[in-house]
This record gives C-alpha cells, sequence and structure tokens, in this order.
C-alpha cells in the first residue's frame, strides 16, 4: 500500500483521548476553523513552517515544519512501538487532528490495518464528513469520540465556519452502527454555555439510540502561544476558562437526561 | 502523626548536622593501649568496637521509644580515622561549606590537632590505599575517568535478612562456639586465622548486648526520677526490651524494631560502611511480630504505626558521615541510603504484599522524611492496589517511595549464580543495587565516567583539559573511516581503564580484607560464621563488586551524534566538530543547533539512537562482567550516579551531542536532560532496550507535572506505564512529580522552601541543599505533561 496521508504529531502516552494509554495521531488539515481550535496548526492540509518562538522571530529563524506524509505501514509501525502499554492499560489508538474523516481512504487503510493487529482504534471527529464516509469508515472505529459544538446552525457557521446539519445529521446516521459513540462538547463561554442552547443538545443527545455518555471539555487558553506563532489571529485571546462549578451547573442539564457526563474527557 | 512524633519529628528536623570527636577520641584512646597492640587485627578491630560501646555517651531522648544514638545527640555525626583522617583544613571545610555542612567546634578542632591528627597521619585505610594505587590508577582518578568508593568509607553495601529478627546476639554467640569447638587445627592452615576471627564476632556481639543493657540501666534511673506516671510505665517497659535485645531474639513488634535498630547503629559505629545499614525487607521481617501481636490484641494499628514513626525518627538522625573531595562530590548529600524495601515476593515466590506493607506505606507518607529512604518491590504478581498506594504517595512530591520490578531482580541475581530462595528474599539497597539480603557482600567500587571517553578517543587518548596523554593513542579521530572504527577505539579506551580500575579494585579488598574487617557486620551476614572469614574479606555466601557506569544517555548521544552527522550523513567533518567542541561551540551555533536538535536522541523510542545505546552498553558489560575480584566473586555492572553526573560533566569539555563543557551528564540511564521529547513510554521502551537482566541495577527518573497524576486515572495509568516497563525488565523507575516554576521560585526564596523534597537519583534530597548545578541539572529534565 502507498497511500500517504498527511499527519502533523503523533502524542504518545496520550491520557484523555479514549481508554487506557494511547498514541495519538493528528490528521492535518481541517474543514472547520473553530475559533477556540487548540490545534490552529493543524488546520491546513499542507505541511508549514512554525516559528519555534512566539515573538516573530525574523524570516529563517528557527522554525519548525508541521506536518509530513506518512505512509501506511510507517505510521502502523509507530503505533506498534507502545503496543505493551495498550496491552496493559486497555489503550489503543486515537486519530485525532485536524480532521481525520477529511483523509478518508488513508483513515480507513489504518482503521483496517490495526483490527487486524488487534489495536483498538478511536476516532476523535467533528463528524463534518459526506455520509458515505460515515457509514463505511468512520463505523469501523471501535470507538467514536464525536464533537457537538452548536444546535444553532447560524451559530455554528459564524463560529466554525461550517453549519451544522450534516453534523447532526451524519451522528444519527452512525448511532447504531458504529460500536460505541461517546459526545465531546467544547464548553466555550460565550458561544456555547447559555442554558437554552444545552437543553436543546441534551435532547437530541437523549434521543439516539446508542449514546450514553458526553465528555465536557472546558476552554482552556492553552494555544495562545501557538497561535502568535503561526502569527493567526486569536479569536479566544482574553478568554479565560470556565470554571469547575460553572461546568457542572451546565453538565448537570445533560444529565438531567440521563446522560452521563465526564469532565475533561 | 501523634502529637509524640509530631514532636519528635520536629525535633530531628531542627537538629542541625554537626561533627562529634567522641568516636575519634575513644578509638584513639582504645589504640594506644596497650590491649590494642597485643591483639590480631580482627580482635583489636573487635575490642575497639568494645570500647567505643562501652564509653561513648548514652543519649535517650524526651519522648522516645526506640533508643540508641551512634553519636552523644541526634545528627551529632562521628569520625572514622582509621578509614579516613580529617585534617584541620577538611574540618574547615565540612564546617564552612554552603551545601551540606557539618558544625565543628573549637574542641573539636584543638583535640584533632593535639590528638587525633598525630596518631592517625600515616596510618589510615586512606593512605594505604593511595599508596598502593599506580600512576596510572592515579592520573585516571584525577583525571575524573573514575572515583573511588573505598577512600573514605569502609565498604558495606549490604542489606540485613531475617536472621537479625530471628535470633539474639546470644544465639549468635553459640554459633560461633561451635564453630570455634569445630575448627581443625590438623588439616586447616587457615585455622588460627579463623579462630581469631571468630573470637572477634564472639567479642562483638558481647559488646552489642552490653551496649543495651547500659541504656535498660540508663532507663530505669529515669524511669525513678520520673514524675509522669505514663512516661514512667513507657521507660520501664522500654528498659525491660532493652535487657532482652539483642540478646536474646525479639518477641513483640516493639522488640523487633529495637533490635534492628540497636544493630543498625553497631554497624556504623563499627565503621562507616557505604550505605550505612538497611533493614531490607522491613514488612516482610516484622509481619510475623505484628500478626501475632494484633491477634493476641496486645498491639493495635494506631500503636504500631507510632513505634514506627519513633523507628522513622531514629533514621533521620544519623546523617551520612562527612565526605569531602571527590567523595563528597559523588554523593553530595546527607542521605545514609537505607532503603526500606516493601511488597515484592517471599522465599517461594508467592505474592508478599500484606497489610503491614500498606501500614507502612502509611508511615513513608505521614513522616515525609529524607531518612530512611523508602522502595516498593512491584511483581507481576502484586495487586495493583499496592503500585496505586504507593504512586498516591509519590504524587504528594517527594520522590518516595522509588518503585523496583521484584521480577527483574530475582533473575538478575539468579543469573549471578544465586539460590533463587536467596534471590527472592533479596532487593534492591543503597540506590538501586541488587543484592541477597543477608547473604551477600555487595560492594560497590567506584564510578566510570563512560562519557570522558568519548573526548579521549575525539584526541587520541590525549585529555583536552590538561594536554596530558591519558589514555592509549586509539588512532587520530580524523583518520577513522567509518563509525565502527571510532566505536572501536572508545572501546579500546574503556577497556583500558576498566583493566586500570579493577587492578586497583582488588589491590583495595585485599587491604581491607587483611587491614579493616568488621567483626560485628559479619555476624549479621550468612555465611562469615560458618566460613569463620570475616565480611570484607570473603565470607559472605555471595561477594560480588560493582562498578557503576555514569552517563549511559550523554554517550549515547555523543556517539550516535558523531555516527549520524560525521559519518551517515557527511553533513559534518570531524575536523570541523573537534574545532567547535575545542571552541566550546562559541562561534559554531549553528552547528550547536543542528546537534541539538537535528540528530537522533536516546530517549525516544527512535533505533538510529537506541542501536547505539545497545553497542555501548555492551561494551561495558563486555569489560567488566565475569572479571575475578579479591574476594572470590567476580564484578559486575549497574548503571546510577548519586550526584556523579556532575562532578564527571565537570570534567568533561563540550560533547558531540551539543552538550556545553562542565555541563553535568544525564543521570542514571536516564536520557539527556531535554532530550527526551516523545513522552514516557518513549522513553522507557529506549532504556529497556539495554538488558536490565544482566545488570545489578540501573536508575531511571521521569519527571511529572503534578497534573498528570490529579486524578486516580492518572494514578492508574502512570501504574500501568510502569507495569509495561517492567514487562520489558526494566529494573527500577522513580519519579519527580513537580514543576519548574516550583522548582525557580525555591531558587529565588530557598527560606521559605525549606521543606520542598525532590528526586535527585537514586534518593530524595530536600531542593534547597542542593549544589546550583544539581539544581539547574533536575530542572532541565524534561518534564512530561499530558496537554
Amino acid at each position: 500500500m502507498t497511500m500517504d496521508g498527511m499527519v502533523f504529531r503523533i502524542k504518545k502516552y496520550a491520557l484523555h483521548d479514549g481508554p487506557g494509554i494511547r498514541t495519538t495521531v493528528f490528521f492535518k488539515g481541517c474543514p472547520l476553523r473553530c475559533w477556540w481550535c487548540h490545534n490552529p496548526e493543524g488546520q491546513g492540509f499542507e505541511p508549514e513552517s512554525m516559528p519555534l518562538t512566539t515573538d516573530g522571530n525574523p524570516v529563517g529563524g528557527p522554525a519548525e515544519i508541521i506536518g509530513r506524509p506518512w505512509t501506511v505501514p510507517e505510521l502502523v509501525a509507530e503505533i506498534e512501538k507502545d503496543r505493551i502499554f495498550y496491552d496493559e492499560s486497555g489503550g489503543g489508538t486515537t486519530f485525532s487532528g485536524g480532521e481525520p474523516l477529511a483523509q478518508p481512504e488513508f483513515l480507513d487503510a489504518l482503521l483496517e490495518e490495526c483490527r487486524r493487529r488487534e489495536i483498538h482504534t478511536t476516532v476523535d471527529t467533528s463528524g463534518y464528513a459526506p455520509p458515505e464516509v460515515i457509514r463505511t469508515v468512520l463505523a469501523k472505529a471501535d470507538l467514536v469520540l464525536y464533537d457537538l459544538k452548536l444546535m444553532d446552525d447560524a451559530r455554528h457557521r459564524r463560529y466554525t465556519g461550517v453549519g451544522n446539519q450534516r453534523i447532526l445529521a451524519n451522528l444519527e446516521t452512525l448511532d447504531g452502527r458504529a460500536p460505541r459513540i461517546v459526545i465531546r462538547f467544547p464548553l466555550v463561554p460565550g458561544v456555547n454555555d447559555e442554558e437554552d442552547e444545552i437543553r436543546r443538545m441534551a435532547q437530541f443527545v437523549a434521543g439516539l439510540k446508542t449514546v450514553h455518555r458526553i465528555d465536557l471539555l472546558p476552554f482552556h487558553p492553552i494555544a495562545d502561544g501557538k497561535y502568535r506563532r503561526m502569527k493567526m489571529e486569536n479569536r479566544m485571546a482574553g478568554v479565560k476558562s470556565p470554571t469547575r462549578r460553572e461546568a457542572e451547573k451546565l453538565g448537570a442539564l445533560f444529565a438531567a437526561t440521563g446522560l452521563e457526563v465526564r469532565y475533561g474527557g | 502523626m501523634t502529637p509524640r512524633i509530631q514532636r519528635l519529628r520536629r525535633r530531628s528536623l531542627d537538629a542541625q548536622p554537626r561533627i562529634s570527636v567522641e568516636r575519634a577520641v575513644l578509638l584513639t584512646d582504645f589504640y594506644q593501649s596497650a590491649a590494642a597492640r597485643n591483639a590480631s587485627v580482627p580482635v583489636r578491630r573487635a575490642l575497639a568496637f568494645k570500647h567505643i560501646l562501652e564509653n561513648k555517651a548514652i543519649w535517650i531522648g524526651e519522648d522516645e521509644l526506640i533508643v540508641g544514638e551512634r553519636g552523644p545527640a541526634p545528627k551529632e555525626t562521628p569520625t572514622y580515622p582509621e578509614i579516613c583522617l580529617h585534617s584541620l583544613a577538611d574540618l574547615e571545610i565540612l564546617d564552612s561549606r554552603p551545601k551540606i555542612p557539618y558544625a565543628v567546634d573549637n574542641d573539636t578542632r584543638r583535640i584533632y590537632a593535639e590528638k587525633i591528627i598525630p596518631f592517625w597521619q600515616n596510618r589510615t585505610i586512606r593512605e594505604r590505599i593511595f599508596s598502593h594505587m599506580t600512576e596510572d590508577w592515579l592520573a585516571a582518578y584525577q583525571a575524573g575517568i573514575f572515583t573511588e568508593f573505598q577512600e573514605q568509607r569502609s565498604p558495606g553495601h549490604t542489606a540485613g535478612g531475617d536472621k537479625i529478627f530471628r535470633l539474639g546476639m546470644a544465639d549468635l554467640r553459640l554459633q560461633i562456639a561451635e564453630q570455634i569447638h569445630k575448627l581443625d587445627f590438623a588439616c586447616d592452615s587457615h585455622a588460627l586465622e579463623r579462630f581469631e576471627q571468630l573470637r572477634a564476632m564472639d567479642i562483638a556481639a558481647q559488646a552489642l548486648i552490653d551496649w543495651a543493657v547500659r541504656h535498660a540501666e540508663r532507663l530505669e534511673a529515669m524511669a525513678t526520677a520520673e514524675t509522669d506516671p505514663a512516661r514512667r510505665g513507657e521507660l520501664l517497659e522500654m528498659a525491660a526490651v532493652c535487657r532482652k535485645v539483642p540478646a536474646r531474639a525479639p518477641e513483640t513488634f516493639h522488640e523487633a524494631l529495637q533490635t534492628y535498630w540497636f544493630v543498625h547503629v553497631g554497624v556504623i559505629t563499627e565503621l562507616n560502611p557505604w550505605d550505612a545499614f538497611n533493614p531490607g525487607r522491613l514488612d516482610q521481617h516484622l509481619y510475623p511480630f505484628y500478626r501475632r501481636e494484633i491477634e493476641a490484641g496486645t498491639l493495635t494499628e494506631d500503636r504500631a504505626k507510632e513505634l514506627l514513626g519513633a523507628f522513622w525518627i531514629k533514621f533521620n538522625n544519623h546523617p551520612a558521615p562527612p565526605k569531602t573531595g571527590v567523595t563528597g562530590q559523588e554523593s553530595n548529600t546527607y542521605t545514609d541510603f537505607a532503603l526500606i524495601n516493601l511488597g515484592g515476593v517471599d522465599r517461594n515466590g508467592a505474592d508478599a504484599v500484606n497489610e503491614l506493607t500498606y501500614l507502612i506505606l502509611d508511615v513513608i507518607e505521614e513522616m515525609r522524611l529524607l531518612q530512611p529512604s523508602s522502595m516498593v518491590q512491584l511483581s507481576k504478581k502484586n495487586p495493583d492496589r499496592f503500585i496505586h498506594r504507593a504512586l498516591k504517595i509519590v504524587r504528594t512530591g517527594f520522590g518516595q517511595p522509588s518503585v523496583f520490578n521484584t521480577d527483574a531482580i530475582v533473575q538478575e541475581l539468579v543469573r549471578q549464580g544465586k539460590d533463587i530462595g536467596d534471590a527472592r528474599e533479596g532487593g534492591a539497597s543503597g540506590c538501586v543495587e541488587a543484592g541477597a539480603f543477608g547473604r551477600e557482600a555487595y560492594i560497590l567500587t567506584g564510578y566510570f565516567n563512560l562519557a570522558k571517553l568519548v573526548e579521549l578517543t575525539l584526541n587520541n587518548g590525549m585529555d583536552p583539559r590538561t594536554g596530558r596523554q591519558l589514555g592509549p593513542a586509539t588512532g587520530r579521530a580524523e583518520d577513522f573511516v567509518d563509525f565502527a572504527a571510532f566505536f572501536d577505539a572508545w572501546r579500546r579506551q574503556l577497556a583500558h581503564f576498566i583493566d586500570i580500575k579493577i587492578r586497583g579494585n582488588n589491590a583495595i579488598e585485599q587491604i581491607n580484607g587483611r587491614y579493616m574487617p568488621v567483626p560485628f557486620l559479619s555476624l549479621l551476614i550468612d555465611d562469615c560464621i560458618a566460613n569463620g572469614r570475616d565480611y570484607n574479606a570473603g565470607g559472605a555466601r555471595y561477594n560480588t563488586s560493582y562498578i557503576q557506569g555514569v552517563g549511559l544517555g550523554s554517550t549515547t548521544d555523543a556517539l550516535t551524534a558523531v555516527r549520524h552527522h560525521v559519518f551517515d550523513q557527511g553533513t559534518v567533518r570531524l575536523t570541523e566538530l573537534k574545532q567547535a567542541l575545542a571552541a566550546d561551540f562559541e562561534g559554531f551555533e549553528d552547528l550547536r543547533r543542528r546537534l541539538l536538535n537535528e540528530t537522533p536522541k536516546y530517549g525516544n523510542d527512535d533505533e538510529a539512537a537506541d542501536a547505539v545505546l545497545r553497542e555501548v552498553f555492551e561494551a561495558y558489560y563486555a569489560a567488566v562482567n565475569g572479571r575475578p575480584n579479591a574476594r572470590g566473586g567476580v564484578h559486575r555492572v549497574n548503571l546510577l550516579p548519586t550526584t556523579c553526573h556532575v562532578y564527571f560533566g565537570s570534567v568533561i569539555g563540550a560533547l558531540p551531542d551539543g552538550r556545553k563543557a562542565g555541563q553535568p551528564l544525564s543521570e542514571g540511564i536516564s536520557p539527556v536532560q531535554g532530550a527526551d521529547r516523545n513522552g514516557p513510554t518513549a522513553v522507557v521502551r529506549s532504556a529497556s532496550k539495554i538488558d536490565h537482566l544482566r545488570t545489578g541495577g540501573t536508575l531511571l527518573n521521569q519527571k511529572f507535572l503534578p497534573q498528570v497524576l490529579a486524578d486516580d486515572t492518572g494514578i492508574r495509568k502512570l501504574g500501568q506505564l510502569v507495569r509495561g516497563y517492567f514487562r520489558m525488565d526494566g529494573h527500577h523507575i522513580q519519579f519527580n512529580v513537580v514543576d519548574a516554576d516550583t522548582l525557580r521560585e525555591a531558587q529565588r526564596h530557598p527560606e521559605n522552601h525549606r521543606d520542598l523534597i525532590v528526586r535527585v537519583a537514586g534518593y530524595s534530597d530536600y531542593f534547597v541543599d542542593l549544589t546550583p548545578a544539581l539544581q539547574e541539572e533536575i530542572i532541565r529534565r524534561t518534564a512530561h505533561d499530558d496537554v
């Protein structure tokens, strides 16, 4: 197999991207432009140069190249390195990004190869992809971490660059097809922290057949340095993390529908 | 913690280490007596021990439950002039140095000048050692190729077995009498030596009994004067304990602790052996006493904890004997490395974790003391609850307990030819050293500077620091056609200096065996009585000598950089590299950046570097393993540094991995500070690529940010990381859980962070007590986060 995929980071000992100890593979390129994106260097589909310092060092100064093509065998060999820790912990590999569904053939090949090798797979996705990719590729993952951001289509469009109808429809498509789905909800102050919005989402999720858990991920201004290094505008500049109490208050609205709520994933 | 233990703990923490002249004076008095002149060497040593214990001040502190001090009061630290005589200048340094000082008063200086120095000059083991060393040895020692453990301290490096808890000194005396009776002067040409050695052991055993009785008498006198009836009862009970043990075998939990403590002080009074002494498998030794008394209702959990707390404080009252010069630099700490082992397996290989194991872990967490050090032995047979409990203590951020792989230790010891039962009853002592507790003399002989040899290889055996031709001329580095030739030159430098080190070791072992026997320690370690031979002369069942390799990560990265840039990629010429190193990279900043950032590094699960690691390890192993020592055993390798990676770094110029001149080397088998960039699983995968089972111990330090362990999931996954490493035969791993900001703040305001404890190498220390170089080194270690 000679198919290449664009990957910008491989994180080992990942503890929050699914069960056990995991290796998380970050696919480069994403069709969304979420204001609160933690990985702005993963948005573009091509490799790019990111200066090593935050103060905008001159052209030709020390920089790292973000993203490079990987073959499936090469990436699977990298994932295999930590096999002993997956075995020990019930872990495996997580495909995240960027948007892994934006490279569907590459993802499909990886899911097939991991299944053959008995490596547990998780896909962390925005759900923004053609429905056939959801049915034929995403459903192969042992676990899907499915992001829901906003129920209001116009606001969704404003804050992520795309509407949410396809995402919601895809989730209904996936429901019952994927072995396990967990919803991930990034709680972003001023964007989706209104009770009405959350009630609507809770209602929608509660109507799904196989989804029983939602992870509430409070916004964190951790990516500010990366925005500066990339010389990109950080539209969340100055926004602080919600407090644990605020998060729990909103989480209770999900819990009221019978969903299990976890904080921080 | 009970109010009593809080008070004892506070007093122990507040006490300042001071030099006590008491032992030196008593020793000198004895050596000047006719009794000393007329006795054989071992009997003279035993009589000296007896004289000290008969005449030293008895100290029994307020609130104490376990008694016995090496000095006249807590932290008053004796000297050992028969091993190493401190000059007045040494005393001045000890008194005034900014880190790890020992206060020296004017009386001590005067007595040293008038009595101690005049008598012991030219009679010490240290002088004897140096007078027997060759010029090659002295040159290598001075250049920092290796250190010598026995230049200021006596061999020891051992831990007690269960014999101490099963037999009283009176029982040992009976065994000795029996051995003397069996001596065969008709056929055994060493019968007289054995007789003198056994007689010396007998004197030493009785000396400890008599010392305990002195405590009993004092306790009884104190009881008579005591007005508080509760304390009076305690004092009488303690007196009864001291009348019984260590003469007879202990029967209660309290008696067992007091027995060990008298024995411990006996060992560290007789001489100043490395690693003090060590109760070894404490939960195993104490459990029968604990269980019997809990069932009988004569002991409660709370009382057991209080007794253990009182026991813990006794260790903390005893700083390491004062170390100066190179020994001070290689082991720059008050900690004396008594390492409590918990968990593991029993003699039959079954899970040995019991309820006392957990109780002792509670004590470790509550006491939060530097001494004793503590560790857990984790076998595949031990429950997860055990490792989770230990890691929850690690999370509190004082570097203890460290975590050892029981299954690896057992295999290491069995590979060395030990009985499997003896191996299972062993563990790790000191920092990480595997040993058959109660049955083995495993002597650490000195640290060995693997990275310095890269510098010599680059310079055809010449030490660029001094311009001296130190090693063999292994060829101009510019002329090597491939990496194999370069590595072979490094290997020849290694073989050359290991040979020098081993010749020195074997002379030193004979010196200690002949001139400095340890009859008291010999009582405790099988089979010294049965053999009628001293611990220092091969009397133990197993006799191993170690050379501790230092700078494995730095050496690997330096060699990998040469291989990658000079030979594989051709991106750097060797002449250019040598110029850059000579200039300490001044004017070669871009080259240094490439060496740092564009070179495979050990610790990233990158085969390009890890293949070199294996070659370095195999070469070191081949040079050392199996070479005979002077005690009927052989040399083995282990890989640990204490603080020697700082000293060894200070004698090396810039290295090809981008390290600047004088910077510390990597520590233990940990990657170079900051070179590991792929997280902890990659580190332990890289570290597992050497064969730990052919070592006698390796040391891996990892730093985590506190938030990684904030919740139980973090604890569980760290436990799984450890289990994974141990499935790959990793020997040991330990953790610093602290962030760099906290450490920087402690550097700026040490007065507010007196209690900040960090893991250094195989031990913990107060951060503010570390030298600035070591503080920086710890801050630079990579911290794993979970973002």
